[in-house]
């Protein structure tokens, strides 16, 4: 029987209650938001936090998607299905949808969430590499105001972030960009595991240009982002050439692992063949939306 | 700490510790033992419950997270000596084998339907997918979810045919 070890409970009436909750429980209090990462971690005894905050209370608060000053904008405990079920998301950013379809199960994506998912940090999370290509904010809400990071900028290794003991993520903004389009390609062993590999692309057209091009990386070591792979598209027409060379640069610049789910060759080829085939269809989303 | 919540149409409470999951709060101090616990690790879906009418595995739930939400188990599907058309559809369609996993596919079958009333076989697959059968009779539980679509609960017979 899995069993976490002992710990306080707290179960936050707000935001500032939270925080306040964070401050008073110093580094070894975790906020638990779908739980469906943290509570199997917390069973395996890889994270015994000493006083868990439970964010429940404040799902309706921070669970919506909605536009507002040029932006799509998500509250950190909106639930994966909710991600998927929704039409402005639909309408503007497949990768997003791509992703969320392949995160765990049905099931699963009742309860995990968006938030929950980014600050996890998990090499093999999905969510990351479409927050990164489409250019996503990450609102980091302390107890003296509030404070906006890039995707880049939120990971500091291996289930490791940057947000402070007394900060939490409230939000993630997507700025709406004319011409866009974005997917996101996964291999995996069988439904509901994590990538072997996964690739996020977007590209934004102007005319018979990539105007700016983005490739992130899913479970292949290194940045999330590829920015060589990046830079390659920027300027560039979107064609088969341009995709092959921006995949052989992503594949060259992952540092993938052998490990059960395959070897770090394998994990290279699928690196360059999924960054082939996201480009393919961001560039044809991209196409619907300009025609 | 004490923990209340709505379970099949009734309130329930019981005082536990703050680590105890979903599923054992069910099976051990509500004592409904119809929700079965399985792999312990998110995968089986075994322990599927509903929470304000949505699936969700109870082992990776605190039972203090449920607190004053609306649960459902197998134990309130049948209403008044009736079935739910997917129980009927279950024994109609040979929807079970061991019956390990069965309370957790008639719950996720339900909202399914709930929200979806005549899925196609891929949906239904799909909503599934987080459920694993060890006897691999996962050609006749699609059937019998389809059964269900097919027979509204108005319709609902205590004697399904076969």
């Amino acid at each position: 029987m899995q069993i976490p070890a002992a710990f306080e409970y707290e179960r936050a009436t707000s935001v500032e209650h939270a925080l306040e909750l964070l401050r008073s429980g110093g580094p070894d209090a975790r906020l638990l938001a779908g739980g469906h990462s943290l509570l199997p971690m917390m069973k395996l005894r890889l994270a015994a936090p000493e006083l868990l905050i439970d964010l429940d209370a404040l799902s309706d608060e921070l669970g919506y998607v909605r536009e507002a000053d040029g932006e799509v904008r998500i509250g950190a405990l909106t639930r994966h299905r909710e991600i998927l079920e929704s039409a402005l998301i639909a309408a503007r950013f497949g990768v997003f949808i791509d992703a969320e379809k392949l995160i765990a199960d049905p099931v699963v994506r009742n309860r995990g969430t968006i938030g929950g998912a980014l600050c996890q940090a998990d090499p093999a999370e999905d969510i990351s590499a479409a927050c990164a290509v489409v250019g996503a904010r990450l609102v980091i809400q302390g107890l003296d105001g509030q404070r906006t990071i890039s995707m880049r900028e939120l990971h500091s290794g291996p289930y490791e972030t940057t947000i402070r003991d007394a900060e939490m993520l409230v939000e993630i903004r997507v700025p709406v960009q004319p011409g866009i389009g974005s997917a996101y390609e996964k291999v995996k062993r069988r439904v509901g595991d994590w990538a072997i590999a996964a690739v996020a692309a977007a590209v934004r057209l102007d005319g018979g240009t990539i105007a700016s091009g983005a490739v992130a990386l899913t479970a292949v070591g290194g940045d999330v982002t590829a920015q060589r792979a990046s830079d390659a598209l920027t300027g560039a027409p979107p064609s088969e050439e341009t995709f092959a060379q921006a995949a052989r640069l992503a594949a060259e610049d992952c540092a993938p692992q052998t490990d059960q789910r395959g070897s770090a060759e394998y994990k290279r080829h699928l690196a360059n063949e999924l960054t082939l085939r996201a480009l393919r269809s961001a560039t044809a989303r991209a196409l619907r939306e300009e025609s | 700490m004490q923990v209340t919540l709505t379970i099949n149409g009734e309130e329930r409470s019981a005082e536990v510790e703050p680590r105890t999951l979903l599923v054992h709060f069910i099976r051990d101090d509500l004592d409904l033992t119809g929700t079965h616990w399985g792999c312990d690790t998110s995968n089986c879906g075994a322990c599927v419950v509903l929470v304000d009418g949505r699936p969700v595995k109870s082992c990776t739930m605190l039972a203090a997270t449920a607190a004053g939400h609306e649960l459902r188990t197998v134990e309130g599907m049948e209403q008044d000596g009736v079935l739910d058309p997917v129980q009927q559809g279950f024994i109609a369609q040979h929807g079970l084998q061991c019956g390990f996993c069965t309370p957790g596919m008639l719950l996720t079958a339900r909202a399914l339907l709930d929200e979806n009333p005549n899925p196609t076989d891929a949906e239904i697959r799909e909503a599934i997918s987080g459920q694993i059968c060890r006897c691999t009779g996962y050609t006749n539980i699609v059937k019998a979810i389809r059964w269900a679509a097919d027979h509204a609960p108005q319709t609902a017979t205590a004697t399904p045919e076969a």
